[in-house]
This record gives C-alpha cells, structure tokens and sequence, in this order.
C-alpha cells in the first residue's frame, strides 16, 4: 500500500507542478511590465494601472498587464539591483533610485531630469496622526517630546517615510533653534526617545498605531494618513498638521537597461508619462498625493490639503548629503542610537 | 477524536499506582494544570485567534477573500513549489538515510551534520546565499542573465530557498529509524536472491514507511509555511512570485486583515491536517509505529 | 546494534547491502548544490572583505547587541520550552485526561504553522489592546514590542523541541527503577529528581539545544511582536535584512558568516550531547 500510496502523491505534485508551469507560461502571452514600487502606493497604482491599461488599449489596441511590486523602499530597490526585472520603480526616495543606478548601471546617472518637477510626479509631505479628538493635545513638533508621549514612526534605516519624518523634525527643531544644528540633533535624538516601536516599514507603523493601539501620535505621509481614515475609519483618528514639514518627493524612473532587454520601453516610457497626464493626475490626487499639477485634479482634492511651510531637501544641501550625513552608517541616526548616551 | 479510550501508549500501563511510584492526586492536578495552561497560552490561543480573526465579518467574507484571484495564485504558486521542493527532498532523504544507516565511513559523523545545517541555519541566511548566489553583483548572476534564465524573484528561486530549508526534514527523521532497524532484514533478503531494489521496496520502504511519511507530512508543511526565506528571494510581484505566507503578509499591510487571516486560517487548517492525519495513522498502526517512534 | 559498529579507516565496510554508490552519490550531489555551493558562496563574499574589516563589521558595537539579544532570548525561551516541555511531556506519558490526545497532536503545531501567521497571531494577543495584553496591561506587564515579545515567539516556535526529544525517553523508562527507589526508601520527589530526571536529561539537553538553535535564527514570526528597536529588541536576523535594505551587502554578509559559524557550532554541540547519551545508555543495558 505505501509504496503506491506515494507514488501517486508524487506524481500527483508532479502533475499540479507541471500544471501551474504552463500557466505561468500562458501569462506571458500578452505585453508585461513590472512596476517595483514602495509602500504606501498600493492602492494609488491598482487604479492607475487599471485607468492605463485601458487607455493603452484604446490607443494601441495592446493589451498590456502591469505587475506591481510592494515593500519598503530600500528593500524594493536592493530586490531590482539583484535582478528584480523592473521596467519603472516609483520608489519613495531619490536616493534609492541613485542606489539603483550606481549599483547596476541599468538607470543612467541623469534620471532625475528626463521627467518634469524632478521626476516627481506627485508629493506628500509629513503629518500627524493622532487619536480622534486630539486627547494629548499634540499640535507641534514641541509636543513630540513631552513626557506623557509616545512616538510611532517606522526605521529611516529601512523605511523611506521614515526619512522623510526625520528630515522633517530636523527641519522644524533647526528653525525653532535659529538653525543650530546641535541644538536640533539633541531634539531629534530626544524624540526617538518616545519611540517604542521602530517598525521596518510605513505600514508597519501605520498598523501598530491603528490596530495595536500603541503610541499617541504617528508619524506619516500625508497620503497614508487620509488614507488610514478612509480605511479604518475618521471617527478614531484625527490629523494634525505641523507648522513646519517637508516636501517629500517620491521619484519615479524607467529602469532603461531592463525595458531594452525586455523590448519594453515604449510602454514603459508612456506609462510614466500617464502618470503626468490630466488622467493621471487627478488619480494620484484622488489618492491623496499632492499632484505635480493642480488644476488637473478635482478641486475637492486638493481642498483637503493643508496649507503648511514646506522645506525641501535642497535645504539640506539634496539627497546625497542628507543621505550620507543622517542615514549612512555611523551617521547622525546611528549616533542617537548610541546607547548609555 | 477519540479521548481517553484503550491503554496509554506507555510501557507500563496497568501498573497500579501506588504511593511511592505515582504522584499525589493534588501533584498531578498541578502538573496537568501547568501542561494545559502552557498548551493553551501558547499553541491553542494563538490558533483560534487566527480562525477568530478569519470570521470576524462572517464566512462571507472570509470565502470571498480567498475567492480573490491574487490569493487564488498564491495558492497555486505554494502548492507547486512545495509539489517541486517536497519530492526531491523525499529522494534525497532516503538517499541520505540509506547511505548514513546502512554503511559505516569515514566522514559520517560531519555530513550528518551538514545535512542538519540547514535547520538550524537562520531563514533570512538561507534566503541570503541565494541572493549572493544568483544576484546580479555575483559571479554566476550576469551569465545567467544573457541566457533569460531567470533564478531570483522566479519560481527556481523560490524552490531553490524552499529546498533548503526543507533540507534535513526527511532524512533527519529516517536515518535514526534505519538505525535502529539496522541492516539484518536486507541481508536476510539479499542472501535469499534479491536483487537490491527489491530489497529495498519489499523489504527497506514497508519498515520506514510511517517514518518517511511523518516527514514528508512535517517536510511539505514547512515548505508551504516558509517565510523568511522566500520573502528574501521572492520579489514581492503580485499574482506571481507572493506565495500563501508573503500574500498574509501584504493582505496585513493593506489593511486588508479579514482576507490576511483568511489566507492564514488556510494554511493553519493545512496544518491541523497535518497533525490530524499523523495522529490518526499513530492510532490506527500504533503497533507498527511502536518500533517505529519519533528519535 | 550490530558489534560491527565501528569506524574503521576504509571508505567502508564490506557489505552485502547495496546501492552505497548510488546512495552516497545521490546524497552528496545534492548537499553540495543545496547546501554546500550556497553556503560557500556566501564565506566566500565574506572571505573577500579581508579580516580586518571583517571583525570590524561582525563586531561592530550595534551587531554584537544584537547577537545578545538573539542569543539571549533564544536561551530564556529555550529554558522556559525545558522546564515546560518537560512537564508537558511527563504529563502525556504518565496520565489519563480528557482531550489528552488532542494535546499530543497540537504539540507538533509550531513545526507546520507558519511562522508569520504565528507571529501576527501572537502579536493579536499580546499588544497592550489583546486579549492577553489588555489583562496585563493593568499589572504594569508589557509583552508585545519588548523583549519579552521575542521570548513569547521563540517559546511558541521551539515548543515541540523538548517535548519531543523527552517524550519517548520517558516511555522506556521501567518503572521497576522507581519501585526500587521506592523499596530502599526514597520518597516520590526524592524518586523523581534523584532517578528520573538524571536519566532524562541528555534528551531534555538535546530539546534544549534543538529550541535554542531554532530560536537564534528565527525571524518570519519575532518580527511582527518585537519592537526592533536598536539595542533594546532587534534580532541578529533582523539586523541582517536592514543592512541589506542599506544596500550594504559587505556587512549582511559578515553578520551572516558569524550566526553561520555558531549555528554549526550549536549542532556540533547537540551531535556530541546525542552521541554521548547514546554511549551512556548502551553502557547502561
């Protein structure tokens, strides 16, 4: 009996095995392109991917899929420089995308300008997630570091959200100290003090607050914010916006070593600009990005966006100092983490 | 399931119980207390927190998450590598338990304790020397590259990690049961004309046979199980490289915690197949397991 | 056993069995390609970094914390799967209750539940909002998001471990052991710790070791309960995948090399324990 018995659970697996291989043999039929994107744009691109298809079609009767991809930044792109196959990354730092270029060689070194607003076709910025009413009256970054707070912001090690949440705080400590630099790391280092949690990603974060009900205030995007409130409902939570945040401008890409590979670019080049067009735009505003143009969207989506003072990484002298003067190892974040400080 | 019916499965069981051999009635009410709690605070809690969660908004939901057609392959995708990754390690299972129990060499002691390497080798490493391996910075990764062989972020790769860490699973739970049978039978067979492969399906695979399918059963659930791992080579495409633990993991972050359960409540009801069909077997051929039990 | 088991210096002994070829063949074929190129391929990335920057990467300040902390929790849990997993399992050998059954099979749950389903499961429980976590909450007790999170995830994951290993041992003891400790006199807690356990506790070591080997590396179900937070609750594991996520591969590679190194280490120490049991109990018969 056994020795049938497992025969044919072996050539049962063989069968399903060889089954599911033919499968993934027939989807490659049609036109495929893979975009390797960040977090928080989940919902932003299955409905941008499904208002391009069909725009695609239209135009040139292709009929295209797109795959996504999602994770924490870094990991996304640490994935396509081991080979991942992206036709675009719509990460959520500049940075990344330069680890991506320098790495493989596949981005040319000038990306940042082959699309308008440095290929940034849509921005967020940093707010405040706090429990519904405000109990802590948290208003400012000031209130961060009272004693009664708890922070929840994921690892600007591996989450670019995080970085943006930093680079915000800083950007506030150093004007309320007149731009002493000093002054604003012992702040930011006092801030990570109320963190109890460093989660890997924005979600994680966003779930820790949301579900576990840990910490008093969140830091987050603006996009992820609205979007916790419409996802898990605006009678628990409410937004608060600093007076000072940051410009956070996640960049898009066409991957041009693998669209050439893979015969691809055409598709993947008018997907990106999709993403510019008036279509595009008032998508990515209906999903809470603040859109690189305006007008484009619906002027109830953009009302829902606060007025606040933006700084933008070039006041930290762009991305490659920041990166390497708070975030690189034995940076600025590794120092606050010292223990026995 | 049959509770408390026929004799323990103990070598001694109708002793009486006098003073001296057995505990208190309050000693023993403590330590079954203490046992029940640990299982309960720790596997049975957890457990139905996982079926609680699935069906908070009712079956309904709960069929339609997995009715969801990324769900639905990332249960094809599971169910192939495990089907890929499951029988090659049965083979080389039995392979490795022949070779070690059988026969004395030199140099048994260290590839015993290579085979068990995997096991105890952290997920995310196993995931790691793939990467290392067949990335696009390694020597073999470019040249696989030109021929359009894709090993990362594919199926292969996450055979490849599923593999691994599968590793020992099968082996380790025969060869200290082909120990123990040692090698009288074969010889018995053999000197009476057999030929070496009817030895070993007539004589070998009926005495290890609840043995090899205890750790195919544990094998194929670690395999459909692997997390950290696969989630290193995986690549995270939707609808095609997410399996059964990666697509918990984004249903998770997507606040999507109904369908995330759902899809766990799935593969913990493949567990409670597992460990059900394995305790049925024990209770059905508990004699001819006897000889046979775990190392 | 047979009196033939001895290792003598030829490849092997002359049998009648066959097929060690092919057997031998099959085996090492597929270790090197699964196991050993791998494996090499990664000390072999590692062996390229030089031993200076080497022992600067796997010893840095933040790496060595959270080797403690891997190895400490891992431990702490492992002595908890002990003491538990041995009751546990002396409570399935030696009495008779309700639902005894479905206790010995939810034992091997940890072996074929998923480690993220377990991990998100236990988080569910033990955050200052779940069921477990809101009765402590009060008693100034936190779980989830400390290192006791980690302790509660690696608990659950080496559980079987113990149970498993001293579960058999204890089904052969002869009970005409105890009854003659109990005729020269020795009362019932005398029998058990004086008798008993010695004799359990090479398979209790090796549960031990087995639990504490899984936990170091364990990472799918301690990231959801864990707060990784530097220093405090982040696991070597964990601490890999973020050096990777900084696109720095030199020292991913070099913290893996290390736990690599310890993990054959702890099996060399578990294969010792077994082999040293197994001599004690054939001299014993």
């Amino acid at each position: 009996m056994s020795s049938n018995g497992f025969a044919g659970i072996l050539k049962l697996a063989l069968v399903i095995g060889s089954m599911q291989l033919g499968s993934i043999g027939l989807a490659q039929a049609d036109t495929t392109i893979l975009n390797v994107s960040y977090d928080p744009t989940r919902e932003l691109y299955k409905d941008f991917n499904a208002a391009f298809a069909e725009k695609w079609k239209t135009d040139t009767g292709e009929t295209v899929t797109i795959q996504t991809s999602h994770g924490g930044s870094g990991k996304q792109a640490r994935s396509v420089i081991d080979g991942l196959a992206a036709d675009v990354v719509t990460l959520a730092l500049e940075a990344d995308i330069d680890a991506i270029a320098a790495a493989t060689g596949k981005i040319p070194a000038g990306w940042k300008t082959r699309l308008d607003n440095n290929s940034a076709p849509y921005t967020s910025t940093i707010v405040f997630l706090v429990r519904k009413g405000n109990p802590k009256g948290i208003k400012d970054w000031g209130d961060l570091i009272r004693d009664d707070i708890q922070v929840i912001t994921p690892n600007p090690k591996t989450s670019g959200g995080a970085r943006w949440n930093f680079l915000a705080a800083w950007a506030w400590a150093r004007d309320a100290n007149n731009g002493n630099e000093a002054k604003a790391q012992e702040y930011v280092g006092e801030l990570f003090k109320h963190v109890p949690v460093l989660d890997t990603g924005a979600r994680g974060a966003t779930t820790t607050f949301v579900q576990r009900g840990l910490g008093d205030v969140l830091l987050a995007w603006e996009n992820e914010a609205f979007l916790s409130l419409e996802e898990l409902g605006p009678d628990n939570f409410d937004i608060v916006t600093p007076s000072i945040s940051i410009k956070a401008e996640p960049s898009v890409a066409l991957v041009d070593g693998n669209v050439d590979a893979k015969g691809t670019r055409k598709v993947a080049d008018a997907y990106l600009n999709y993403l510019y067009s008036d279509a595009g735009q008032k998508i990515v505003a209906k999903h809470y990005y603040r859109p690189f143009k305006p007008d484009a969207a619906d002027p109830e989506d953009i009302a829902r966006f606060a007025d606040v003072k933006l700084v933008t990484i070039d006041d930290f002298g762009g991305w490659k100092e920041a990166q390497s003067k708070f975030f690189a190892d034995g940076g600025i974040f590794d120092q606050i983490y010292k223990p026995g400080r | 399931m049959a509770l408390d019916i026929g004799p323990t499965p103990t070598s001694a069981p109708s002793t009486p119980v006098g003073a001296a051999t057995s505990e208190t009635r309050l000693a023993r009410a403590t330590l079954i207390a203490l046992a029940l709690g640990f299982v309960g605070l720790f596997l049975l809690l957890p457990l139905g927190t996982v079926f609680i969660e699935a069906f908070r908004k009712g079956a309904g939901e709960f069929l339609a998450a997995l009715g969801d057609p990324e769900t639905f392959s990332a249960i094809l995708l599971t169910l192939t590598v495990a089907g890929i990754a499951v029988p090659l390690n049965l083979v080389f299972g039995v392979a490795a338990a022949w070779a070690i129990a059988k026969f004395e060499f030199k140099g048994k002691a260290f590839l015993t304790t290579l085979i068990d390497l995997p096991f105890s080798v952290s997920p995310v490493i196993s995931g790691l020397v793939f990467v290392l391996l067949f990335g696009a910075n390694s020597a073999l990764g470019p040249i696989l590259q030109s021929y359009g062989v894709q090993i990362l972020f594919a199926v292969p790769g996450l055979v490849l990690a599923t593999v691994f860490v599968t590793f020992p699973f099968v082996a380790r739970e025969l060869i200290p049961l082909m120990q123990e049978q040692g090698t009288s039978d074969e010889e018995a067979a053999r000197s009476l004309g057999a030929t070496g492969w009817q030895t070993f399906w007539h004589v070998t695979l009926p005495n290890i046979k609840w043995g090899l399918l205890y750790g195919v059963l544990l094998c194929n659930a670690r395999a459909m199980g692997e997390f950290g791992a696969v989630s290193v080579v995986s690549g995270h495409i939707r609808g095609e490289t997410n399996t059964m633990p990666l697509q918990v993991e984004i249903l998770y972050n997507e606040y999507n915690f109904v369908a995330a359960f759902a899809v766990a409540a799935l593969l913990a009801l493949l567990a409670l197949a597992t460990l059900v069909l394995k305790t049925a077997l024990e209770l059905r051929y508990s004699d001819e397991i006897a000889a046979s039990r775990r190392h | 056993m047979a009196p033939r088991a001895r290792i003598r210096w030829q490849s092997r002994q002359p049998s009648v069995i066959p097929g060690f070829g092919l057997a031998l063949g099959v085996t090492l074929t597929w270790l090197t390609l699964i196991v050993l190129i791998p494996i090499s391929g990664l000390l072999w990335r590692s062996s390229g970094l030089g031993w200076a920057n080497f022992f600067a990467l796997a010893f840095d300040e933040r790496t060595v914390n959270a080797l403690a902390i891997s190895f400490g929790t891992a431990f702490v849990a492992a002595i908890v799967n002990l003491v538990f997993g041995v009751i546990l399992a002396w409570v399935l050998v030696r009495y008779r209750f309700p639902g005894k059954r479905v206790i010995d099979a939810m034992v091997d749950l940890p072996f074929a539940l998923p480690t993220a389903v377990a991990g998100i499961a236990l988080t569910t429980l033990y955050a200052p909002n779940g069921w477990i976590g809101s009765l402590l909450e009060p008693l100034g007790i936190k779980i989830a998001f400390t290192p006791a999170g980690i302790v509660v995830a690696l608990v659950f994951v080496g559980l079987p471990f113990v149970v498993r290993t001293v579960q058999p041992v204890m089904e052969e003891i002869d009970k005409e052991v105890e009854e003659a400790a109990a005729t020269l006199g020795a009362n019932r807690l005398q029998t058990i710790t004086r008798v008993l356990l010695p004799g359990l506790l090479p398979a209790g070591l090796t549960g031990f070791a087995l639990a504490f080997a899984r936990g170091v590396g364990e990472y799918g179900s301690v990231i959801f309960i864990a707060g990784n937070l530097p220093y405090v609750s982040e696991i070597a594991p964990l601490l890999i995948v973020i050096r990777l996520e900084e696109f720095n591969y030199a020292a991913a590679t070099a913290i893996a090399t290390v736990m690599l190194f310890l993990s054959f280490l702890m099996l060399l120490v578990i294969n010792t324990i077994q082999s040293w049991s197994r001599r004690r109990y054939s001299n014993g018969a």
